[in-house]
């Protein structure tokens, strides 16, 4: 089973954790229901619509609101920490939380304590937590774009606003920049690259570098990379190997951006609509 | 790999004592850092007076170690306490600085700016906010819920109702766009 894990940008959603679905056009956990506009609520509404495709049983979430006081995240953090030793996850998406070094390591010592270990995903905040941490080899993907490459690549920098200038200059040089992210330790087992050209790369290198179709707007859109992740995720939950689920994720995510036909004003919803028919044209091409 | 064997590594490591995701407030005199200790702890936030590392070369002897990640928020309660103090520094690395470099794409009839993670897109015939994108702190989905759709002109700013490092990164881009729309 897969869960995703983050916040809802409204202060007074309650802490959820439970079945989550699509109806309408909205999510709904438990009695709650949100839009999905961007952030987690994307990369569950991309995740949802690829566990359709892929037959996936159930999407668990862990939300809460949050809106970046932190509050909401540290009692999720508090939550997870208590309740994941005796959850049965294949796979778990961590997304938009409060960076927070000593509860993510809570959280990892938590995943620690499972019967059998899921596979992590990390992106946006936790992801940040992870590298600040130090504990970044504990994970098995990252899905980083151009601005939290840098970020990753850059083993003095807090937080992508500190990123060092001599290493921004270097954001047309993608190779580069995980090359350094692994010399120090600062990267996940294989990372999903997000941008111009999706990245996917390992510590041995990089193994695909996929680039069509180009659709230039969708860097603008917001919810975009989370929808990347999404779909990774539900691809990764139902089985496939995580260099082929990540090849996978970016053709399809690419493809459904090019059904949408983009502007830099679309909204992602307009791309999520379009990930059923990418997705089984994705697979279709390389996985029959 | 198991990874509890990494953090009890990690643990016992000296370096590893850094606490990364916490900044540091350098102010003038002692007397700003007790007002300003005061004010954060009555709002809550996990703070301690400390003395400045040698890499700090500005300010009394007495620094504010705080949680990084929310630094526009804590820098907008000490504005509004009269006491900002004079800098603002990780931890981890003294002399890492903010981004200071922007990126731009012109899409025609709409400009994007990236300053760090954030990106900021307007139509720029009406500087309409049309997109926000990029970041990773739970203000980004808030920020652009309030922003979209709003004009350059009339949209809140990332200063005024942000809280984090990203929306901080989003206030450097918000300024960016409107210095560049103003020249069109």
């Amino acid at each position: 089973m897969l869960a995703i894990v983050g916040t809802v940008p409204d202060r007074y959603f309650p802490l959820q954790a439970g079945p989550v679905s699509w109806q309408n056009e909205g999510l709904k956990i438990e009695n709650n229901r949100f839009f999905v506009n961007r952030g987690t609520p994307a990369l569950l509404a991309a995740a949802s619509q690829a566990g359709q495709v892929l037959g996936l049983d159930t999407l668990y979430g862990f939300l809460v609101g949050d809106i970046g006081l932190g509050d909401g995240s540290r009692k999720l953090y508090e939550y997870l920490s208590h309740e994941l030793p005796n959850s049965p996850f294949h796979t778990i998406t961590f997304h938009y939380l409060q960076p927070d070094v000593d509860w993510h390591n809570k959280v990892l010592f938590a995943i620690e304590e499972m019967k059998d270990r899921p596979i992590l995903i990390a992106d946006a905040g936790f992801m940040y937590a992870a590298k600040m941490s130090g504990q970044a080899p504990a994970y098995d993907l990252f899905t980083p774009d151009v601005g939290e490459m840098t970020f990753l690549a850059d083993e003095q920098a807090p937080h992508p606003f500190y990123t060092r200038g001599f290493i921004l200059h270097d954001h047309n040089k993608v190779p580069d920049l995980i090359t350094r992210a692994y010399e120090y330790d600062n990267a996940a087992r294989c990372l999903l690259v997000k941008g111009e050209k999706d990245y996917v790369a390992d510590k041995d290198g990089i193994h695909h570098i996929i680039d069509v179709p180009s659709e230039e707007a969708m860097e603008a859109i917001g919810g975009t990379g989370d929808t990347l992740t999404g779909i990774a995720s539900a691809l990764i939950a139902s089985g496939m190997d995580i260099k082929q689920a990540s090849f996978i994720a970016a053709k399809a995510n690419r493809l459904a951006g090019y059904y949408a036909h983009p502007t830099p004003a679309t909204s992602v919803e307009e791309i999520i609509e379009q990930i059923p028919m990418a997705l089984e044209e994705t697979l279709k091409e390389y996985c029959d | 790999m198991n990874f509890l064997n990494l953090l009890k590594k990690e643990k016992t490591s000296p370096q590893n004592n850094v606490h990364y995701d916490r900044g540091m407030l350098v102010f003038e005199n002692t007397s700003e850092v007790i007002q300003a200790e005061r004010v954060l702890k009555a709002k809550g936030w996990a703070v301690r007076v400390m003395g400045p590392p040698p890499e700090i070369r500005t300010g009394c002897d007495l620094v504010i170690e705080f949680p990084l990640i929310e630094e526009l928020n804590i820098l907008r309660v000490l504005q509004q306490a009269n006491t900002p103090p004079l800098q603002v520094v990780p931890v981890s690395s003294p002399l890492l600085q903010p981004v200071d470099l922007f990126y731009m794409k012109d899409f025609g009839p709409y400009l994007m700016v990236r300053a760090a993670n954030m990106k900021l897109t307007v139509d720029k015939e009406s500087q309409t906010i049309v997109n926000v994108s990029g970041g990773g702190c739970p203000d980004v989905p808030y920020l652009a819920r309030e922003m979209v759709g709003k004009s350059l002109k009339d949209a809140p700013s990332p200063r005024e109702i942000g809280h984090t490092l990203c929306g901080y990164a989003l206030q450097l881009a918000y300024e960016e766009m409107n210095r560049r729309c103003s020249l069109l």
